[in-house]
């Protein structure tokens, strides 16, 4: 039976991981995402599940706690905001370069820098468009419903485990901050050792007399080898492309025009939606679920029924790049932004459509 | 229905759990629901606001820029909110610490002295309380059946003997309940 509670996405979001079965925790804290930490250590997980829930001494030791747990086929996860993860990225071009599957929530807060701690969407290009070095793919996840923190911890951890990823859950303050009713899965136990062995025959937990060492590394000094192993990381991010697009649309049957957001915007433009629509405007929603992989095809055949496309982001325009790609020129896109912590409010993004869209 | 709330005041005042109180009542009256608080530096002693919407269908945007009725516990809320109540909604206020008391014409207003009754009767713990009773007063969206079970659910079970209080407090707040402009 699920269970329904009233929840702070960031809560949700712990609770969830507790239920997904996670085995370890490791992060440091800031706002706007403190109580996800707070709240796993409320729950004394230890003795709950026997989950790990542990205060790194920073962002940097917290990844790489994560890479060692991520190594032995654990699941394990990290969270921050924005100024926290700028610090992981190293280590997370590490776990992808290593191929191991990790789940990493960014509650994102305005930048650059230490910022504001108010929500933004500005770790767009961050997230979808490396972050660290090297030619790696995060699978990205973008949840606009506190249902969906929670859901998007076990998805997160499937996918990540999948696809030997780390996928990264890319939230912002509103979402990690609000509470909603939230419908929470059972618990599922964490992986037994036996599991790991059968499952992941790749986890360093010790040599055994049936096989070579396994050997966990991002490193490889042949060049050769080393493209080869780019080859088959590209290999499998066209894989995930394929397979694990997610996007959902609102009111686009009859849509002569269309809003692309996700998160926290997306949620904002719903009400546009009801302005607009209560002004005759017929206008409707493409909400990208997954960022990477990102939904290309359903924007594309959108421009066969839309005359124009607003992207409204809490940034400067970042999404609007992958939009414009997908469009290929059809229709006319445009960008409308908040940022530095400033959320969009419903009005003013109807206001932006007339004029940038509809009039322009 | 659907109704859109912003509670304000200061740090301290309860405004975050009359809120959160208000949404689990709505949720065990099985109702959709979003509580979206101010966070952040504002919090620690400054002023303090939260967004709460209670409708019988899926909420669009939990951030909202006007209101179906603002419950204003101090001045800075009042210069801050006063303008964002929709024509012809509510805004209710505690006239304590208010220096410049609302000027729009165009929509309902009732004053509730709710920190001085406090005071007087000892219930200053449960103030919000009283202030959500002359909410509920005039807008009765939530029935006192599921009030009670929202206390249970938002209150920690070392505080549930605090709940004769709290439902005291609400029944206290809708006898104080005063129109200061009523539209026709």
């Amino acid at each position: 039976m699920k269970e329904l509670r009233l929840m702070k996405g960031n809560e949700a979001f712990a609770e969830a991981c507790i239920r997904a079965g996670a085995d370890g925790y490791f992060g440091y804290p800031i706002t706007p995402q403190s109580e996800v930490m707070e709240y796993l250590m409320a729950q004394k997980t230890h003795e709950r599940t026997g989950m790990v829930t542990l205060q790194a001494e920073s962002e940097i030791a917290a990844i790489n706690m994560v890479y060692g747990g991520a190594g032995c086929g654990k699941r394990v996860l990290t969270s921050s905001s924005s100024p926290g993860i700028s610090l992981k990225q190293e280590g997370i071009s590490y776990i992808a370069g290593a191929e191991l599957p990790c789940l990493i929530l960014n509650v994102v807060r305005g930048g650059p820098g230490l910022g504001t701690i108010q929500p933004s969407q500005s770790d767009y290009f961050q997230s979808t468009k490396g972050g660290g070095h090297g030619d790696y793919k995060l699978i990205v996840l973008a949840p606009a419903s506190v249902q969906e923190m929670a859901d998007f911890a076990g998805l997160g951890f499937e996918l990540a485990f999948k696809y030997r990823n780390p996928v990264l859950i890319l939230s912002d303050g509103a979402i990690g901050q609000m509470m909603e009713k939230v419908l929470l899965d059972v618990q599922k136990p964490r992986f037994t050792m036996e599991e790991i062995r059968k499952n992941t025959p790749w986890a360093t937990i010790g040599k055994t007399p049936d096989r070579d060492h396994n050997i966990i590394t991002s490193l490889d000094l042949e060049s050769i080898k080393m493209e080869q192993h780019n080859h088959e990381l590209q290999k499998k991010y066209r894989a995930i492309e394929e397979n694990e697009v997610r996007y959902e649309k609102f009111s686009c049957e009859d849509a002569e025009y269309a809003f692309v957001a996700y998160g926290t915007s997306a949620r904002i433009c719903q009400k546009s939606i009801e302005l607009a629509r209560a002004e005759g405007i017929k206008v409707g929603l493409l909400r990208p679920i997954t960022l990477f992989p990102f939904p290309k095809k359903a924007i594309k055949e959108m421009t066969s029924k839309v005359k124009g496309i607003l992207c409204v982001e809490m940034s400067a325009g970042q999404m609007i790049e992958d939009v414009q790609l997908a469009v290929e020129g059809r229709v006319k896109v445009e960008h409308f932004g908040r940022y530095g912590g400033i959320v969009h409010s419903p009005s003013e993004i109807v206001e932006a459509l007339k004029k940038q869209i509809i009039g322009g | 229905m659907t109704e859109e709330i912003i509670i304000a005041g200061f740090g301290g005042q309860g405004v975050l759990s009359m809120g959160k109180i208000l949404a689990y009542s709505g949720v065990m009256q099985n109702k959709e629901v979003s509580w979206m608080p101010s966070y952040g530096p504002e919090m620690r002693g400054g002023t303090a606001n939260v967004t709460v919407i209670i409708s019988d269908e899926r909420i669009s945007s939990p951030i909202l820029h006007e209101y179906d009725t603002a419950i204003i516990l101090n001045q800075q809320s009042m210069d801050k909110f006063e303008h964002t109540v929709k024509p012809g909604g509510l805004l209710i206020y505690d006239p304590n610490g208010i220096t410049r008391f609302p000027e729009r014409k165009d929509i309902n207003i009732y004053s509730i002295d709710a920190a001085e009754t406090a005071g007087k009767l000892g219930l200053s713990k449960v103030f919000n309380m009283i202030v959500l009773g002359g909410f509920l007063k005039l807008k009765p969206i939530v029935e006192m059946e599921y009030i009670h079970k929202g206390l249970e659910k938002s209150l920690p079970a070392r505080h549930h003997v605090m709940i004769p209080e709290n439902e005291k407090a609400i029944e206290t707040g809708k006898g104080l309940i005063n129109p200061v402009l009523v539209l026709n």
